[in-house]
């Protein structure tokens, strides 16, 4: 096994230190001479979201040009799903994006749909739209109470928090588990709902929309929170499209695109909501936009909780090569004890073809890209994360900003390390 | 606390230095404000409204490890990161205590491969362990009682 | 405005790049196109800028490996897939004018493998590329930051590689127990 070994030699020391030298070209010269200075940010912060370390260089309180350092949060996600059955793989996946889990199921579990050419019957989708915008909602909230705090307005985490258990709550119900459910699996989702889960989430979309009002009251005029984030962190819209930013931070800058509208997927297309959209590309807009997101969620939810209760059928797909029996059949049905077996041992065979799906996620297009080998295990799983880019994109954001500014951009984009290293 | 009703309102209380000094410990025993991956989203939760830390005397988070006691490793640790956890440990002033919460930071969790460390007590020594992926915020609140068990039986004798 | 009429991939490539354009194939309604490494960058240019194409975003970048047999072999059209070297690297590009994706591969070889960048056609091939270039070893020539992104910057070998092993930890058992204790100095009882 390959570990990091100390270093051998004295040129290999001076990298082992990390001097100057690596970042001339990075930086500015200034910086090389002494002139600037240079500033790290992270791993550990309080503002930076996680393990996210930037290398800032200042000129007095202004941002010169900062340097990402991502990776202290690199699981190898990727590499140990190259070790799994498709089936079993789809737990790793939701600690991916820990903020919104079923979305990184929904991610994958659609990837090995499209793979494997399966279809979900009507009730499933149905389902997965419930758990979709439950969980772009409890991502958001979180982003709400964190972006909040580092801009000053504690107790707006209190509030946002107080929401997401109960959303947590309803995952738990659904999955038996609050965060890392692996509810949305290859084929439709794990169990169908439980008889207690309607009165629930009924009762929470009656209570929500209040509740989007109290941080708006808290937030939305606050003339501390306008000077913060208003005319901070512009990104123009050409800029955001190439750097391939997506989600809220694309939406942000006025550009329509939406991956529900645009490539519908699970449906989407057959409700009715609208996509919220931005002018000026700061920080406030971002800002906006989720807070509209928050709405739009609730028009989604409401049309298919209405539908949850008129569809009945089946959850997941009847193709028993792909899908587990129902634990019923498994004392009737000697074929369904020997596709259990099969199932769970072995797997599926997948074509040895490539594929690229997108969806999208609370913070932007997620793709999974899987390239099967033929057999129950795939060759390579890579997943396209909006986290990803978006932290790629910080150095164009800031540049220009003050320091204290910095904080609020971070927030306003939404990273999730996890998300992002993967 | 050995507090004597026999003596009135004369205001005295009668305690060991050892029992006076856990029982400061235990009840101001702040946290490093650290979060590494998933299970730091329920140590949020569990600092929230819900759950309410600050029951514990914990609701107030150092930034610094200058000033912090209790180090709660919440969440996957990777070998980038490794260097990093330690050098917070070693800047925390004594007496300071760990908590691996969850079961990456315990064992490794589902990470069985070559970007984790398979728990955290190969670089810090570790206090608590908490199991769970992530675990609940019960589980966390649990885990902090264990720990002021613990620290609410340290002698004086092995103080120095 | 007058939008121009969505031309086809496939047609345009062969028309400017002629014997660039190596291979063509659709699996899942997907199109693929391979095409020579050397001219990958142009390419890309000419989709993203191109009337009728306008593949403005590039929403990703990912390397697949096809060690350790997989590779190599002659093509013979229906049977096996089009895989001349053991590096693919994908480039996934979508045009929101249009509303569709494509899927543009390059091969690069086993012993020392070499792309030109395409940083200057996309800034958000900066990071794709060094995560590659980190996780696979590619080597994206002309690429301004060549350092490593994910891994520690002293860390031997290219983790995502399918001849890199997964660096697991054996289980504990009574028999190795003693083994894997000498890994955690500070656990105790």
């Amino acid at each position: 096994m390959a570990v990091a070994t100390p270093p051998q030699s004295i040129e290999e020391q001076r990298r082992w230190e990390g001097n100057l030298d690596q970042l001339r070209g990075l930086v500015s010269e200034r910086a090389i001479t002494g002139e600037t200075m240079l500033l790290n940010m992270g791993p550990h912060h309080p503002s930076t979201h996680g393990v996210l370390r930037l290398l800032l260089e200042l000129d007095g309180e202004q941002i010169v040009s900062c340097l990402p350092d991502v990776g202290f949060l690199h699981t190898g996600i990727e590499k140990s799903l190259e070790d799994k059955s498709y089936e079993k793989a789809l737990p790793l996946t939701d600690r991916m994006d820990y903020l919104s889990p079923m979305s990184n199921n929904m991610a994958y579990a659609a990837a090995v749909e499209k793979l494997l050419d399966l279809d979900v019957p009507e009730r499933g989708q149905v389902i997965r739209v419930v758990c979709l915008e439950l969980a772009r909602c409890a991502s958001h909230l979180v982003w709400l109470g964190t972006h909040a705090i580092d801009m000053g307005a504690m107790s707006v985490l209190l509030y946002a928090f107080r929401e997401r258990e109960r959303i947590l709550g309803m995952f738990e119900m659904l999955s038996g588990q609050r965060m890392m459910s692996s509810y949305i699996r290859p084929g439709g989702v794990w169990r169908d709902v439980t008889d207690d889960f309607l009165p629930t989430i009924k009762q929470f979309l009656n209570d929500f929309p209040a509740k989007v009002d109290d941080y708006e009251a808290l937030l939305t005029q606050n003339p501390i929170w306008k000077d913060r984030a208003q005319g901070v962190g512009v990104i123009e819209p050409d800029v955001a499209l190439a750097y391939g930013l997506t989600g809220p931070a694309l939406r942000g800058s006025g550009v329509n695109w939406d991956l529900r509208k645009a490539q519908p997927y699970s449906g989407y297309e057959t409700y009715d909501f609208n996509v919220p959209l931005g002018e000026h590309g700061d920080v406030y807009d971002r800002y906006l936009i989720r807070i509209q997101e928050f709405r739009e969620s609730m028009k989604i939810l409401n049309q298919a909780v209405e539908r949850l209760e008129r569809v009945k059928g089946p959850y997941r797909s009847e193709n028993r090569k792909y899908c587990p029996p129902l634990r019923s059949e498994l004392g009737q049905s000697m074929e369904a004890v020997i596709h259990h077996f099969k199932l769970w041992t072995y797997g599926y065979d997948a074509p040895d073809d490539e594929i690229y799906n997108a969806i999208e996620s609370p913070r932007g297009e997620i793709g999974c890209y899987i390239h099967g080998t033929g057999a129950n295990k795939p060759r390579r799983v890579h997943f396209k994360t909006p986290s990803f880019i978006h932290i790629s994109a910080l150095p164009v954001m800031s540049k220009g900003y003050l320091l204290a500014d910095m904080v609020a951009i971070i927030g306003s984009v939404d990273i999730v390390l996890g998300d992002c290293d993967r | 606390m050995g507090v004597s009703s026999k003596l009135g309102n004369m205001g005295v209380v009668t305690t060991t230095v050892e029992q006076a000094v856990n029982w400061a410990r235990t009840g101001a025993m702040w946290p490093l404000l650290f979060g590494l991956a998933c299970c730091a989203i329920e140590y949020m939760s569990s600092q929230a409204s819900s759950y309410d830390l600050s029951r514990f005397g914990m609701e107030l988070n150092r930034a610094t490890p200058r000033q912090a006691d209790l180090l709660i490793v919440s969440g996957r640790l990777t070998r980038k990161m490794a260097p990093v956890v330690r050098q917070l440990y070693d800047q925390m002033a004594e007496p300071k205590w760990v908590i691996s919460m969850g079961d990456c930071a315990s064992c490794g969790g589902v990470y069985n491969n070559y970007a984790i460390v398979q728990g955290v007590d190969e670089i810090i020594p570790v206090d608590v362990y908490i199991a769970g992926c992530p675990p609940r915020p019960e589980q966390l609140l649990h885990g902090i009682l264990t720990l002021h068990e613990k620290v609410r039986s340290e002698r004086i004798a092995d103080w120095a | 405005m007058e939008i121009p009429a969505a031309k086809d991939p496939v047609s345009a490539v062969r028309e400017v790049f002629g014997d660039a354009l190596l291979h063509v194939k659709e699996f899942r309604g997907e199109l693929t196109i391979v095409v020579d490494a050397e001219r990958i960058a142009d390419v890309l240019d000419f989709l993203r800028g191109a009337s009728g194409l306008v593949f403005n975003m590039l929403s990703d970048i990912s390397a697949v490996d096809y060690y350790p047999n997989d590779y190599g072999d002659a093509f013979d059209g229906e049977e096996s897939d089009y895989r001349p070297e053991r590096f693919g690297v994908c480039y996934h590009i979508l045009s929101m004018l249009y509303n569709r994706r494509l899927r543009v591969k390059a091969f690069a070889a086993d012993e020392d493998p070499r792309l030109p960048t395409a940083t200057v056609v996309w800034p958000a091939a900066n990071w794709l590329e060094r995560e590659i270039a980190d996780m696979m070893g590619i080597v994206f020539e002309g690429h301004p930051d060549q350092r490593r992104l994910l891994m520690p910057e002293d860390w031997h070998g290219h983790p995502h590689r399918r001849d890199y092993p997964l660096g697991k930890e054996t289980v504990a058992f009574s028999f190795n127990e003693a083994e894997i204790r000498k890994h955690k100095p500070f656990a105790t009882d």
